[in-house]
């Protein structure tokens, strides 16, 4: 008893090992957690660990790129014991099913006594995850990465990146703000004591907002609460990636003994069951739906549940999924991909706002690998980067867009491409980022975003007769993309004047946005940057040529 | 069938419990209603400070050093305006103000040479100060640009307190300005007994270059891009308002083209030089006269600032000793 008792904590302790790991990383998933010398900023922590050990991101970008990115072979460490042992990932590693099996525990009206137990019978919509995980490498197949719509990490690094995390640190800032700015000298210096020590360890620096970013909180939330009606609902119905699992697991070593002479139907195995997959003495056992949590083992009073290697034992094994729902998962898969591409963003006309982060690869290639891990939007140091809500269409939902509104793209800042755990953000280094040295310093032409533009009719120079140059100012490029031209104008009263009107150079200008940021004209500003030139697509171009090749000719 | 009927004292004790709610809700209805006006602005609070020191005729009140450790350039210049302690009292609190604007390494000159801001602490320490703090407001994202400037390390190396531009620790201010009234002034540039100006010379596009009084649009928060519409009188406002004890300009890299950002190497001469001294108005005249042949007549903020009275244009009447290192 006392040996049983003790695997149970150690899954307990291995799960908040993760969850903790997990977290840290996440944080950890900024400027601050950077480090290196002036010249050369890089992530101190491999912060997006938990995707490189994702066997579904892996297998999709597999599929998609026919290769696999950089470090994904690491997921190899999940997949291969999976195939031998089953899915204990689920119940021992997932940050995402840790959490919903915190909230799992939770009673509610809805899971008490008899329904509670109900609740965790093996149930036939729980093969809905195989129809999913089906579609989603269909469309992997033809080239679209859909998957990460549902991938468990995406999903859980983009709700908490782009709405629980900002909302918490909101929520410091609004408790540590009254208590700061107290009269009392004690609560002052306990709010300063605890700014100082939440400031050094998970505050942001700058409150990060991000556009809609509500709906992916709820999104999460919603998961969450639906275990208050069954546990682990997400893992047991939803999961893709639980699926994958599941599937590997169909020629695993391990099964459940189940003694059916000595189990007297107490049904405390079905009580605290995580994966639904009927561990009691009657009904065979579903070995894709356990998550190896061993909480059966450890509640069975006669010790009639045993997990043993190399066993006959009668059991469900693979999804269980009947041909016709397999058959509509791929129908679903085969025809989302060609029914998004229809769209516009495909085509020759672009959503001008669909500018895309340094090193991102050409479009379809770029959807082929973009999971909306929502990694780039955390690492960005300037909130520049944003979840694509409309910008590249449906099939580019929560995909990063770079809004210079918001925030520009950093000259010498390459942190999105390092984080990018498949490639959709290519690696890159500063030096082929190309903005630091100045154009010219360099045999290549630099990584360039867009372009910029003035609005004429707003601008303050050219509209309003009055003194500006602040984009000309902020413009990081050396020789200046943006140049000014001295012009005598004639002001309201009639009285001539001298002044300096801003002209873009479209063949030394990068599209970083700085100057669309640095705007006075804050919401509508009268100089702004759009995608046409951007280096990735050499469909979308307006020059001949452009720097180096110019200087030649 | 039970006796539904309450007693008289549970009745007087109903009555009393309800006209005690419906008295509290009413009062604090009152109260409230009363409370009620027009949400204002925070007011702009004055609390302008004169940091200078006395002048002594016996000392320059500039001083061009130049030389190759730009350390050795700060003891220099310090040495020859007659000593740290002529300008930093024991236990006063010093704030340094740099240029850390920009997200640059010190090679490319864009911001202060992190070696000439290591110097001022040590000095400071040396001359007894309570707090030295090193702190600008940024204009690219803060955490790089005082990390990649070197500044954030140098500076710390020497102990002082560096303070990144905290959005929660701007204060509304009346600078008492011509153009500029009610800004919003990052608070530790207001704690300060002490305050030291140590930009970097710079070429800028609208004011041909940009000096000591350039480096003072570092302290405002709010929507500093509209300053530019009046930049002449804005930096005469602001200078009015700071009120530096010392001004250091480094010249050791200046930025000869691209400014105020660069980025190029080959837009930064190197120049070796430490400009220091207690007049603003001639320490800026000076430097753009020597290393972009700008005339100060051409200089309008100068003009208006020695209107204002605070300094000389005609640098060449004002005390000025040169010294060359070996």
């Amino acid at each position: 008893m006392l040996a049983r008792i003790r695997v149970i904590y150690l899954r307990r302790a291995c799960q908040v090992f993760f969850l903790l790991l997990f977290l840290f990383l996440l944080v950890r998933t900024g400027f601050q957690g950077s480090t290196g010398p002036a010249d050369d900023i890089r992530m101190r922590w491999p912060v997006h660990f938990f995707f490189l050990l994702d066997p579904l991101a892996a297998l999709v970008n597999a599929l998609a790129t026919h290769a696999l990115y950089r470090g994904l072979v690491w997921s190899l460490l999940i997949l291969l014991p999976g195939m031998f042992l089953g899915r204990f990932f689920c119940g021992w590693i997932c940050p995402m099913g840790t959490l919903h099996h915190f909230f799992g525990n939770w009673r509610s009206e809805r899971k008490r006594g008899r329904q509670w137990i109900e609740s965790n019978r093996y149930k036939p919509w729980q093969r809905t995850k195989y129809a999913i995980l089906i579609a989603v490498l269909a469309a992997a197949l033809f080239g679209s990465a859909l998957a990460g719509w549902f991938d468990p990490f995406s999903l859980l690094v983009r709700s908490l990146s782009l709405s629980i995390l900002p909302g918490l640190n909101y929520a410091a800032n609004a408790v540590l703000a009254p208590l700061e700015h107290s009269h009392m000298g004690v609560v002052q210096m306990l709010g300063g004591f605890l700014h100082a020590a939440l400031s050094a360890t998970v505050l942001n620096f700058r409150q990060p907002h991000f556009r809609l970013g509500v709906l992916l909180g709820l999104i999460l939330i919603v998961l969450l609460a639906l275990n208050l009606r069954v546990t682990r609902f997400w893992c047991r119905a939803l999961c893709p990636l639980g699926a994958l699992l599941g599937i590997a697991s169909r020629w695993s070593l391990l099964s459940l003994h189940k003694d059916a002479a000595s189990c007297d139907n107490c049904n405390r195995c079905l009580l605290h069951c995580q994966g639904g997959d009927d561990p009691v003495g009657t009904a065979p056992w579903h070995k894709a739906e356990c998550h190896l949590c061993l909480n059966c083992v450890d509640a069975c009073p006669q010790h009639s549940l045993q997990f043993r290697f190399f066993r006959k034992e009668t059991e469900v094994v693979g999804p269980n999924l009947p041909r016709r729902r397999a058959m509509a998962g791929l129908a679903a898969g085969v025809a989302a991909v060609p029914l998004l591409r229809a769209e516009t963003a495909m085509g020759r006309s672009r959503d001008e706002h669909l500018i895309r982060p340094p090193g991102a690869l050409e479009e379809s290639e770029f959807l082929s690998r973009c999971v909306r891990c929502a990694e780039c939007m955390k690492v960005c140091p300037n909130n520049a980067l944003q979840p694509a809500f409309f910008e590249a269409d449906l099939e580019g939902l929560w995909t990063p867009v770079l809004a210079p509104r918001i925030g520009y793209c950093e000259p010498s800042c390459v942190l999105c491409s390092e984080v990018c755990p498949t490639g959709a953000i290519w690696t890159i280094t500063p030096r082929e980022k190309g903005w630091v040295v100045g154009l010219g310093q360099e045999n290549r032409q630099p990584v360039r975003l867009g372009t910029a533009f003035h609005d004429r009719s707003r601008c303050l120079p050219w509209a309003l007769a009055t003194d500006c140059v602040v984009c000309e100012e902020w413009c990081p490029v050396s020789p200046k993309a943006i140049w000014l031209e001295q012009v005598e104008v004639t002001d309201v009263d009639g009285s001539h004047k001298l002044l300096k009107q801003p002209h873009v150079d479209p063949s030394r200008c990068v599209g970083c946005g700085a100057c669309e940021y640095a705007c006075p004209l804050q919401e509508h500003p009268a100089v702004y940057v759009t995608s046409i030139g951007e280096s990735r697509s050499p469909g979308n171009q307006i020059l001949l040529t452009r720097g180096k090749e110019k200087a030649q000719s | 069938m039970p006796d539904s009927k309450v007693t008289r004292r549970e009745a007087v004790l109903q009555i009393l419990r309800v006209a005690g709610a419906g008295a509290g809700t009413a009062a604090a209805a009152f109260w409230l209603a009363g409370r009620s006006t027009r949400p204002v602005p925070t007011a702009a609070a004055s609390v302008k400070r004169d940091h200078r020191v006395p002048i002594s005729a016996a000392l320059p009140q500039m001083v061009v050093v130049e030389g190759i450790d730009p350390r050795a350039l700060v003891r220099q210049a310090l040495g020859d305006l007659g000593g740290i302690s002529r300008f930093i009292a024991r236990d006063d609190i010093v704030v340094l103000k740099p240029n850390i604007a920009w997200d640059r390494t010190p090679e490319q000159a864009a911001n202060t040479n992190p070696d000439v801001i290591a110097e001022v602490v040590r000095q400071c320490w040396q001359a007894g100060a309570r707090r030295v703090i090193v702190s600008d407001v940024s204009c690219n994202e803060a955490e790089r640009c005082f990390r990649r400037s070197g500044i954030q390390a140098a500076a710390r190396a020497e102990g002082a307190e560096v303070i990144l531009p905290d959005p929660a620790r701007f204060r509304e201010v009346d600078l008492g300005g011509v153009v500029l009234q009610s800004w919003p002034v990052f608070e530790p540039f207001l704690q300060a007994d002490k305050l030291i100006n140590i930009p970097i010379a710079k070429h800028h596009s609208l004011t041909g270059v940009t000096l000591g009084f350039k480096n003072w649009y570092g302290i405002l928060g709010g929507q500093r891009n509209r300053l530019h519409q009046q930049i002449h009188q804005s930096l005469v406002d602001l200078a009015a308002f700071m009120l530096p004890t010392l001004t250091l300009i480094d010249c050791y890299r200046i930025l000869l083209r691209n400014g105020p950002t660069g980025g190029n190497p080959e837009d930064v001469a190197l120049k070796k030089t430490l400009v220091a001294g207690t007049d603003p108005v001639a320490l800026d005249a000076y430097v753009a006269r020597a290393f972009w042949n700008l005339d100060s007549a051409s200089l309008l903020w100068l003009k208006l600032a020695e209107e204002r009275g605070l300094g000389h244009t005609d640098f060449e009447s004002v005390p000025t000793k040169f010294t060359r290192l070996g």
